[in-house]
This record gives structure tokens, sequence and C-alpha cells, in this order.
């Protein structure tokens, strides 16, 4: 089987727009699914509001599109209810980071045995670009018309303090890495985070400089830091620039983990 | 037994699997109870993280096929109520206890009130029926949390044990039953669509892990599960069967005790004041005054009051400021007195009794 077998042929057209990087993210995922063999029987898609939250409508499985970040909180019930079902969360930096951010760390704290998957595109992307928790500290968007005053949260470090067993970050570039973390994360027992950054041509991407749909993926490309090389950095007193986006394994560990297969 | 304690074992009994949610005062004793014996049953207790995450997690573990609930008051009450009406759009089978207090906001944690039986009637957004009952005794604590799993299985929707602070914490004798009927959910048959029911109105349940691979979505979804939100038809045929589904079966769904069917006057109850006019019926011993105490609220089954075909004088005793008076003000030409309390403690049975002179 290959990945484009999880897909219900009946749903297309598929809602993102042209150049978006969430289909990257999602055949990553299925691709990641499928080399570990499992059926669709067995696995259930769960999800909660906006455009990465619409990806288990298109999978030939189980799966539940829930509420504005929630997704995890409702993922956690089919988990420990029945520990015997492969449980993945689709969700977006809005979704979980800011209406859902309590249910994310509590996750992570529990280490309840979920893969989770955002894409992380910096904006609401489904609404129209508002600013979201990780829009960049000056970037253009609907409601920060001026540039965004806030500080961007740290998804993975966010995760990684919480307590998750398995946490990594790559982007939409990046898909052989971003294969392989998915596994890893489907793998270990416990909570696993991948944050995949994925451009938003339409509502992040136009306001902020990427017009181009490679132009964002050229800007992953050129400024994706290893994460061996960030800590090499940072021990030799090397300041890494603000637009850096660290890259690679960021926490893998062996808490003991809620609700694992028997 | 303890009122709350009895629901709890009410619960076990009817075979509830998976109990979320999150410790407030006065309910708290189900979710203790629940974590003493859930894991002896081979069930599943979590406190989560607020009760937001608590219903979305009886929510969860419902789409695996397990009976699930919550319990609650007023603020966790008020929380649950978009993840609620995402239950009642996925037609998703769970109960959820609200042991009820003084409100609004804080207002008074340790104090009974009826006042949210309009929220579990009309809280989230948009059109829809739901169920719920009221017990008026510990007996009923555990009678009709059992019941309640029945409803929500067979109308795939929540289903609401509305009892308030007295009887959660009053202790009483509880009979235990040899058995509790079980009416479980009907799965659904292969090859049939997801949301696509017959004359019951109600699909069978394609619950996950069997094979169904069924997409379930709180968006606007046609027979297959799939998000159609656009299409004005689909819509009102959607909400239309999700509202029939319900108050077409409500005289079915009806519950209720009748005293003095040929009285004049009528006192309408449910739960904790029904003891109050209990002891006026029992001390004043007329047959001209009767009863009517529901234990089943929502419906609302209007034609019970034609039980009463000589009233004259509706006397509706609540402890809010006249919710369910209202709804009875509605189907009847007869007049409606709403005796509405507040502060915490029952009517005083005296105090009813001297309405009923006044009425004289």
């Amino acid at each position: 089987m290959s990945y484009d077998e999880w897909f219900r042929d009946d749903r297309l057209p598929h809602i993102y727009c042209a150049g978006c990087g969430n289909g990257t993210v999602i055949n990553c995922t299925l691709s990641a699914v499928d080399q570990m063999g499992w059926t669709k029987d067995e696995t259930v898609f769960v999800s909660g509001i906006g455009c990465s939250s619409r990806a288990p409508g298109y999978i030939v499985a189980d799966s539940l599109h829930t509420t504005h970040g929630r997704a995890i909180a409702f993922a956690t019930g089919i988990k420990m209810a029945n520990p015997d079902l492969r449980v993945i969360v689709f969700t977006g930096d809005g979704d979980l980071a800011a209406i859902g951010g309590n249910h994310f760390i509590h996750a992570c704290r529990r280490n309840i045995d979920l893969t989770v998957v955002c894409m992380n595109n910096m904006i609401y992307g489904m609404t129209g670009g508002q600013g979201s928790p990780t829009t960049p500290q000056g970037a253009l968007s609907t409601t920060t018309p001026y540039g965004s005053a806030e500080a961007a949260f740290d998804l993975c470090g966010l995760a990684a303090a919480a307590g998750a067993n398995y946490v990594a970050r790559y982007t939409s570039y990046h898909v052989k890495e971003l294969i392989r973390a998915v596994r890893t994360g489907l793998e270990t027992p416990g909570f696993s985070f991948i944050e995949a950054l994925v451009q938003c041509p339409t509502n992040f991407g136009r306001r902020n400089k990427f017009r181009q749909v490679m132009d964002q993926i050229e800007f992953f490309k050129s400024h994706a830091l290893l994460v061996q090389k960030a800590d090499r950095m940072r021990e030799e007193g090397k300041k890494i620039p603000d637009d850096m986006i660290v890259i690679g394994e960021l926490a893998r560990r062996n808490r003991p983990p809620l609700g694992v297969r028997k | 037994m303890q009122g709350n304690t009895a629901c709890a074992e009410g619960a076990l009994a009817a075979g509830c699997r998976f109990f979320g949610g999150y410790p407030i005062t006065p309910s708290t004793e189900i979710a203790e109870h629940m974590a003493l014996k859930l894991p002896k049953t081979g069930g599943v207790f979590i406190q989560m993280e607020d009760e937001i995450a608590g219903i979305a997690a009886v929510i969860g573990a419902s789409w695996t096929g397990a009976r699930a609930m919550t319990a609650t008051s007023g603020p966790g009450f008020s929380l649950m109520m978009e993840n609620l009406g995402f239950a009642v759009m996925t037609e998703t089978p769970c109960v959820v206890v609200n042991i009820q207090r003084g409100g609004p906001s804080t207002g008074q944690p340790t104090m009974a009130a009826q006042g949210d039986m309009l929220q579990c009637r009309f809280g989230s957004h948009g059109d829809y029926s739901v169920i719920a009952l009221s017990p008026a005794s510990v007996q009923e604590m555990y009678d009709l949390t059992a019941e309640a799993f029945n409803l929500a299985d067979r109308f795939r929707i929540p289903v609401f044990v509305m009892a308030d602070e007295i009887i959660g914490h009053m202790r009483e004798k509880l009979v235990v039953p040899d058995t509790v009927t079980r009416d479980d959910r009907i799965p659904l048959q292969k090859g049939n669509l997801p949301f696509r029911a017959g004359d019951s109105l109600v699909p069978g349940f394609p619950a996950f892990g069997k094979g169904y691979g069924v997409h379930v979505t709180g968006l606007t979804h046609d027979e297959r599960g799939y998000p159609c939100a656009t299409s004005p038809s689909v819509h009102e045929d959607l909400v239309t069967r999700l509202v029939n589904k319900v108050e077409s079966a409500r005289n079915t769904i009806a519950s209720c005790d009748v005293i003095n069917p040929d009285a004049q006057v009528v006192f309408i109850s449910y739960g904790a004041p029904s003891r109050a006019v209990e002891q006026v019926l029992h001390d004043i011993r007329r047959d001209d005054v009767g009863h009517l105490r529901l234990k089943v609220v929502w419906p609302f089954a209007e034609s019970l009051l034609s039980r009463f075909a000589n009233a004259e004088t509706f006397i509706v005793p609540e402890l809010n400021m006249g919710q369910i008076a209202r709804e009875i003000e509605r189907h009847t030409d007869r007049t409606v007195i709403p005796v509405p309390k507040l502060g915490g403690e029952l009517h005083n049975p005296s105090d009813l009794a001297r309405l009923l002179e006044e009425l004289a």
C-alpha cells in the first residue's frame, strides 16, 4: 500500500489553496502511517478547527473533526477508552497553541500515547489571515496591520518542557526528515509532537514578502538550522539569529506513558 | 446512601465504562466514586484539565462504543456548552449530570438551585432538542441515571440528569434493583450510510475501530457524514431531523407521577421542590389539590397537562425564577402561578399551603 490509498477519492477536490503546505504534511504523515503497517480499521484521525483540521475528512479511516482547540481532549477520550486504537491528531498553530493550549500541555504532562502533527503556518489561514500565537514578531496579518507586537510561542519548547516523550520540528521543505520524524512519533509510546512549518501563500506569504509559493519554501530551506549545530553555536557563545528555524529531534525520552496498547 | 454516590452507582449498574470530568462542588462525590469504582470494573476514570476537556473526552470515549458520562455543576456546565452542541450535531450518546447550585457565576457553590433548566435545553448555539431528567430522591439518582444511558443510546444525544445540591447531598435508603434494563445503541448495518436515518430518525451507530471508516464532523454534513456546510436543504434536513427525533417521541419519553387527576388546583414540580409539594399534600389531605411530578422535564410533553381535565390553576414551585413555569404557560390557557425560590433553600411547605388558602 502507499499513502495515496488512504485518501477518500469521493471528497475531491479538497479545500486547500494552490501552493498550500498542508498537503505535504498530510502526505508525509500518511507515508509514515503506511510504513508502520497500520490498518485503516485500527487508526483514528482527530482534529479541531482550521485548515489543518480538515485533513481527517480526506482520509479513509475513522475520524473525528471536533471543536476549535479541543482535538487533543477528544483524542484523549478515544485513546483511554480503547488503547488498541492508533490515534493521530492533526492540528494547527491557532488550534493547538491559542484556544487549545491548555489541552496541549496537559496531554504532554500525561504523556498520553498520541501523535500530534501540527501544521504551523503562523497565521489563521481559514478565516483570512489573522495573527496567531506563532506569528513572528513584526509580521503582518489582518489583526496585526502594524506588525505583530507579541512574541511567538516555541511550540516544541512547550511540548518538551511539559513532558512529551518525543518532540521534533521540520518544515514542508524537509519531506524525508518529516516522514522519519512522524514515524518515530508513531513508534514512540507516550505523547509525540511533530511541528511542521508550512507555507501559506494566500494569507501569510503575500503580506510578508513571500509572494511566490517557492519564496517561503526557499526561506525554510535557507533558515533551517539543525539542532546539533544550534547547540554547538550556543556552546560557543554565538547568538542564533531570531529568524533561524531550529529543526531536528528536540526531545526524545522515556517517561512513563498513558493509554498505551496492551 | 448519598444522592451523588447513588448516581455513580446507577451509572456503573448501567454499564458506564468511562468518566471524564473536573471536580466541582456540589457534584464532586460522583467523580470521586467513579474514580474509586471504575478501575475495578474494567472502566476508565480520567480527571481532565477543565470541563471543556471533560465533555470532549466523554464524547471521544463514546465513539469507541463505550457508555460514557461526566458530572458537573453550573460553572462547569457553562464551559461544556460548545461541545454539547457538538455531541448533538454528531449524534453522540453521552450522559451529563448537573448537580445544580446557585448562579449566575460562582454564585452559591454549596446551595441548591434549578437555575440551569433552560440552559440545558437551549444553552448551546443553534436549534436542537435534548432529554433532561429530574430526580427527586436518592433512589431516583440511581434509577434515572441508569435510564439516562438507555435514552442517550436510543436517541444518540446527550441526556442530562438535572439534579441539585439538595438531592445530590441528601442521604436516604436506596434499594438496588437485581438488574438494570439495558437498551444499547444499535450498530450501523454495514453498507448503510452512517448518517442516513430510517423511520426512527436515529441512524445506526458506527463505532470507531470496527471498520466503518466513518468521518464525524460538527460541520453540517450529508448522509455520508461529509461536510456540506453551504447547502440550505442539507442543513435544514439535518437540523429538522435532530430536533424531530426527540420531539416526535416526547410522549413516549415522558415519565411522571400523577396525584388526584380530578383536582382543580394542581402543583407541577420536578426535582427537590417535589418534596415540599408532597409534604403539603400529606398535610392538607384535600383531593381537589393535585400534583404532577415530572421525572422527564425535556422534551416537555404538554399532553401531561390534559391529564388534569378539571384543572383551573397550575402552581409551579421551582428553585429559580420560573423557568419551567414559562414553558407550561406556553401550553395551557389555565392560570399558571410560578413560585420562584432563590437562595438555596427548599420551599417551605407551610408557604405553599398558605398559597392554597389564598386561592380559595
